[in-house]
């Protein structure tokens, strides 16, 4: 039984992980940048939620409702700003630019938040559970997290496959030059991709946030995860990346039960099988 | 006397520091169609990218309904009503026949063309309109091409190289189209390589050679001796 509890812990966990890895993919599939601060980017997000949370003295989850607008903002701004001016045909600059930013995101925290770990608190809902039949247990948090990383996938394709925003995604990412015939303007759309992609990495940030502690430093290992979940499921497919990171989190807590030592590194060997075998990943790219 | 819709002067391209257009000066009317003929890497091409907006080092104005468009991006000038079939019709992979329409309607200028009047000139899209776009055989592919142009409503189309690598039966059934799809009050600009359909369907006829033009003059009064002198330069 012990067994499948860690499978199902996997399972909740691994929503989590989608979510890490759905900005990601979003951003990737749509304008081809690999954003390496995005993992800073779900700290940053935890940190402000944090910040808001405490000084309006609000449910870390209604501080959403303050942090989304302000993440999407910067997203766009940043993506404006800066990161269209680095996105051509040599995929270097973006990655340098962005590592960068990795480190000022970083450095800053640091500076403000000092490098204790914090953590907000959700009230009773981190510690409430539901009993299953077999003497199984699940965490109502863990629950609710898992059913709304489900919906925001689910979301996410649908803006994707039908809406007019999705299909200027998708055109603007097969062909920049004849989007822009359409009167599609890239950076618009560019802009547009970040800002949905950092209203995605605020809900996963608040929701690392309230599951785990977190310090300034945590950012690149979530991107480590995210670019996992995302190369699991198939580069582009959204329900993919959901299985990539029910992969990923069932494979850490199946080495956790193993041995505690083992959590992070089962999940690296699972993604190295993938990629040896099936080095697209597991699913296809969704077109039309 | 029509109104001028388009007009370059002494348009001079550029890609990085290779000239690709030597002081090329074209008039567009309104209601006129104009073909732009020439041998491969004459700049018929490279004209049709720095109208649009795709060439972003040129010299001298390219003026649209009177007003300077040099420096536009090419979204922006596609908003004012200058649309383009480009050569190899570049449908979009990932999206159905029926979203490249869409796509090309979500300017929302209005005029004539809806989904069910490009349905209507083009029957063989309807029934595909689910499709990957890349399923369509070349012909269907250029009609969606087209359809996503007029979705624009445009007040000019240029048809870059209209029946490269089309059979000879298809590109028959697009030329008895284009009389219904360039209405009237739409101008045209057709860059061709079959100088016979490039004269039997415009107005006049530009010819380039080596990015400077070489011939202009109504197609109906240019000779066959004049045009292969332009052509080839012998």
């Amino acid at each position: 039984m012990d067994w499948i509890n860690s499978i199902i812990q996997g399972i909740l966990v691994g929503g989590l992980y989608a979510l890490f890895a759905a900005g990601l993919s979003l951003i990737f599939g749509v304008m081809r940048l690999v954003n390496i601060a995005h993992g800073d980017l779900i700290i940053l997000s935890a940190f402000l939620g944090l910040t808001i949370s405490t000084s309006l003295n609000l449910h870390p989850f209604i501080s959403l409702i303050v942090v989304i607008p302000i993440m999407a903002i910067f997203g766009y701004v940043l993506q404006r700003g800066i990161l269209n001016k680095t996105l051509g045909n040599d995929i270097l600059p973006p990655l340098l630019v962005t590592f960068g930013l990795s480190i000022i995101i970083q450095n800053s925290l640091l500076e403000i938040y000092t490098a204790d770990p914090q953590k907000m608190n959700a009230g009773v809902i981190e510690v409430a559970s539901l009993s299953l039949p077999g003497g199984l247990s699940i965490g109502w948090y863990p629950l609710i997290m898992f059913v709304i990383s489900v919906l925001i996938i689910g979301i996410l394709q649908f803006i994707f496959y039908k809406t007019a925003l999705g299909r200027a995604f998708r055109a603007t990412s097969d062909d920049q030059e004849i989007a822009q015939l359409m009167g599609l303007s890239k950076n618009h759309i560019f802009g547009l991709a970040m800002a949905i992609s950092m209203v995605v990495v605020t809900i996963a940030g608040i929701f690392l946030g309230v599951r785990t502690s977190f310090d300034p430093a945590a950012g690149p290992s979530r991107l480590i995860f995210g670019f996992e979940a995302v190369i699991i499921g198939g580069l582009g497919n959204l329900w993919g990346t959901l299985i990539g990171g029910i992969i990923l989190g069932v494979s850490q807590n199946i080495g956790a039960k193993i041995n505690p030592g083992w959590q992070i590194l089962a999940g690296h060997i699972a993604f190295i099988i993938v990629l040896a075998f099936r080095p697209k990943g597991l699913f296809h790219r969704i077109d039309g | 006397m029509p109104n001028k819709v388009l007009e370059t002067k002494n348009l001079n391209a550029y890609y990085g520091d290779f000239q690709a257009l030597f002081e090329v000066s074209i008039d567009l009317f309104e209601g006129e169609i104009i073909a732009i003929i020439g041998a491969n890497g004459a700049g018929k091409s490279t004209f049709m990218r720095s109208v649009t907006g795709l060439i972003d080092r040129i010299d001298n104005e390219i003026n649209y309904k009177g007003l300077s468009i040099k420096g536009l991006r090419a979204d922006e000038i596609a908003k004012k009503g200058l649309a383009m079939v480009p050569e190899g019709r570049k449908l979009f992979p990932s999206l159905s026949v029926e979203e490249n329409l869409l796509i090309g309607g979500q300017i929302k200028r209005l005029g004539p063309w809806k989904l069910n009047t490009v349905y209507e000139l083009f029957p063989d899209l309807y029934d595909k309109r689910n499709i990957p776009s890349n399923l369509l055989s070349g012909g269907q592919q250029q009609m969606a091409a087209i359809g996503r142009a007029l979705m624009s409503n445009p007040d000019v189309i240029l048809f870059d190289e209209i029946s490269l690598g089309l059979a000879p039966i298809i590109i028959k059934s697009i030329y008895q189209n284009l009389p219904k799809v360039i209405q009237k009050g739409m101008s045209a600009i057709i860059v061709e390589q079959d100088i016979s359909k490039a004269l039997e369907i415009s107005d006049r006829v530009y010819c380039l050679q080596e990015g400077r033009i070489a011939l202009f003059g109504e197609s109906k009064q240019l000779t066959r001796q004049e045009i292969s002198k332009a052509y080839f330069g012998i």
